[in-house]
């Protein structure tokens, strides 16, 4: 008997049951197809602006930095803003994603953009997010070549653009999109729920933060909260 | 029933823990740290109750579904490109790995935090076939480097302190120049992290373990605060998670009622910094993650356990809270217990991976005080099953002879109400007596091993009986 076959028998005999009992399967089938949510939170359950309120108060509260700014066109200059104020070199890696490309870096003629993984010399990396829950100040970043995952986690500073549309009260709400973008039961190969930077507390519970990954985690808010103005056309590069 | 039977092993240990000086500074931050950071996570969120209840039931479910939900699970990490291997015993586990590792031609494993990698022994046998596994939690990692096991199952280093640390970095981190300043915890985590970084892009596989596996999508979910789980995990040739079976749950939305009560009972955050969920090898058009993805899935024991009034410790997601609630952990800490799994959560589930003649003594080392049921997040009835033990060790004779003849004793008197009125009424009195004057005794007769570490408080004169007659 294979060691599969051991164990399901095992399970089976201490349950008492075949696996074929139908009311057995549909309660299962049932639960997968319904996926009920149970209890949510009421502190997420918000109007548009008082959620990315909440949002940015959150990625606060995780020692997370936010910077809200009116439109994709502007986030160059945020990047920008966030790389002079702490002193680091005027570079970022991106991946391959339509909508960064779309913005207009040559407004920032000093900032060097190069697109790819990362391979662990880049000190700042530039993603955007899926989704952003504003009940804990969580981005969710999916992986693929528009936003590769090692961006997440190698550079020490790790800048996140999130549109404020997409920034939703609660998981439940992030995972009834997923399934809309990459079908029922499917996901990206990693979905990141990212919760402020990198920490440790493991000598003598003291806190400190840039454990393995960033030392820093920047959220750029694009948008007014229920406006359309996280996807107004860039300003035409001159 | 002072300091009930345990075995010699414990008892030693216990004792040479509460006398190192050094680990009780250590333990008194789990006690302030922990428990005040959990309440004040708790408050913040008033729907934690029903929460808890929620995480309750879901696991309830899905182990009386458990191989429905088995079967989904593995189907879709297959339809993903992933592997799913069955490993009935440690042995098995090990050997998966192992192979997976030889046909990979690997070198270094990097390691995320995994309590099931150290129930099945994985470091010292990976190690053997020349394969060096490298820990990379910051705690994992200073253990690593002292050949211990974690003391804690969430803080593998609570037991340590920053000093002792820098004088294992010292003795392992030859190449860095001796006269370099250690001195501040942050120094130590800038160290760890240099090192590490460089065994993260110099391995062949990573292995993690998983806090839960979505039936729904054949994901593995890792919950971490450093990042060296998603470091671990995305840059090698392989990921194996390693995981067991009741780590199951049915859907994305499930994981997220488990999370939410998972990072505040641990460590009093809102949700961790990384909650990362992976399905799968890279894929076609992906420009990093590991091309090979495995996922073991282990029993040792636990699908028995299925069938038996321990099935409600298979509900337990490791947050650790029993742990950091503990008054005997507090005192003794995680090593005295000489179990992977320390506290109350360990003296439970130990007794049932290795036999309760091997482990008698963890269930006794108990005060029964509740405060691990209180806390517990899905709501174990942690002291009932330690219980059960005690009382599988009395019916099996496993119990020393000086206990077994003092509940015989005790026994004795219970069932005859009118003599044991008459005893303690005679001993309540006398003892309050004499103990009036300090209203507590430093030294007992027959009572030594209670004396020794605490007094023993004197009776307030009436027994507990008399007085409730009087009402």
């Amino acid at each position: 008997m294979s060691a599969r076959d051991a164990i399901f028998r095992s399970i089976r005999n201490s349950l008492g049951v075949s696996g074929h009992e139908a009311p057995r399967i549909k309660a299962v089938a049932d639960r997968l197809s319904e996926h009920p949510s149970g209890v949510l939170p009421r502190r997420g359950q918000l109007p548009a602006k008082e959620r990315v309120a909440l949002f940015m108060s959150m990625v606060e509260a995780a020692a997370g930095s936010v910077a809200p700014v009116d439109a994709i066109a502007d986030v160059p200059a945020a990047v920008g803003a966030f790389l002079r104020q702490h002193d680091l070199p005027l570079a970022v890696r991106c991946g391959a994603d339509a909508v960064l490309a779309a913005a207009p870096w040559a407004h920032e003629a000093a900032l060097q953009v190069t697109t790819g993984p990362s391979d662990g010399r880049q000190l700042a990396a530039v993603s955007r997010a899926f989704a952003g829950v504003a009940e804990t100040g969580t981005v969710v970043l999916t992986s693929g070549a528009d936003n590769p995952t090692t961006l997440n986690f190698l550079p020490d500073n790790h800048i996140v653009v999130i549109e404020a549309k997409h920034i939703a009260g609660d998981y439940e709400t992030v995972f009834a999109r997923l399934r809309r973008t990459y079908g029922a039961g499917r996901l990206p190969r990693a979905v990141n729920l990212i919760t402020g930077p990198s920490r440790s507390a493991d000598i003598e519970q003291t806190l400190i933060l840039g454990a393995h990954g960033p030392r820093r985690l920047h959220v750029i808010v694009v948008g007014k909260p229920g406006s359309r103005a996280g996807t107004r056309r860039p300003a035409a590069p001159r | 029933m002072t300091g009930a039977a345990p075995s010699p092993q414990f008892k030693r240990r216990a004792q040479a823990a509460l006398a190192d000086a050094e680990l009780q500074r250590a333990l008194r931050i789990v006690e302030v740290n922990f428990i005040a950071r959990r309440s004040e996570a708790v408050e913040r969120l008033p729907e934690f109750e029903a929460l808890r209840d929620a995480a309750r039931d879901i696991k309830n479910h899905t182990l009386t579904h458990l191989d429905l939900y088995l079967e989904e699970y593995e189907r879709r990490v297959t339809e993903q490109g992933g592997q799913v291997h069955y490993a009935v015993t440690a042995e098995d586990a090990r050997q998966i790995i192992l192979d997976i590792c030889r046909r990979l031609r690997a070198n270094i494993a990097t390691k995320g935090k995994t309590m099931v990698g150290e129930e099945i022994g994985l470091n010292e046998f990976l190690a053997n076939f020349a394969v060096t596994p490298v820990e990379t939690d910051l705690g994992e990692y200073i253990v690593q480097l002292r050949h211990e096991q974690p003391s804690h199952i969430i803080a593998p280093a609570v037991h340590l302190t920053k000093a002792q640390i820098a004088a294992d970095f010292r003795r392992a981190h030859r190449h860095l120049p001796p006269e370099r300043d250690l001195a501040e915890p942050e120094a130590l985590l800038s160290e760890a992290r240099a090192v590490l970084r460089e065994k993260f892009l110099a391995a062949d596989i990573g292995i993690t373990g998983a806090n839960f596996l979505v039936a729904e999508t054949g994901t593995a979910i890792i919950v971490t605060n450093e990042g060296n789980g998603d470091l671990t995990q995305t840059l090698p040739k392989a990921h194996i998670v390693l995981a067991s079976i009741e780590k199951l749950v049915p859907t994305l939305e499930d994981a997220a009622q488990l999370l939410r009560v998972l990072a505040r009972s641990a460590t009093g955050q809102e949700m961790a910094v990384y909650t990362t969920l992976a399905t799968g090898p890279r894929r076609a058009d992906d420009p990093d993650g590991p091309a090979e993805y495995h996922v073991v899935i282990l029993d040792n024991g636990r699908s028995a356990m299925l069938g038996s009034p321990l099935r409600d410790m298979l509900r337990c997601i490791r947050c650790g809270a029993c742990l950091n609630h503990c008054p005997v952990y507090h005192a003794v800490g995680g090593h005295a217990y000489g179990s992977v799994y320390p506290g109350p959560m360990g003296a439970v589930l130990t007794p049932s991976l290795i036999g309760i003649d091997k482990a008698a003594e963890l269930p006794n080392a108990s005060t029964f005080c509740g405060r691990c049921e209180d806390v517990c997040p899905v709501r174990i009835p942690l002291p009932r099953l330690m219980r059960f033990w005690r009382e599988r060790e009395f019916e099996q004779h496993l119990s020393p002879a000086g206990v077994r003849a003092g509940l015989r004793t005790w026994a004795f008197f219970a069932k005859r109400p009118r003599l044991y009125g008459l005893a303690t009424g005679i001993a309540a009195p006398v003892l309050a007596l004499i103990g009036r004057w300090r209203g507590r005794f430093r030294w007992l007769p027959l009572a030594g091993g209670w004396t020794r570490h605490r007094d023993f408080p004197s009776p307030q004169g009436a027994t507990f009986q008399a007085r409730w007659k009087r009402r």
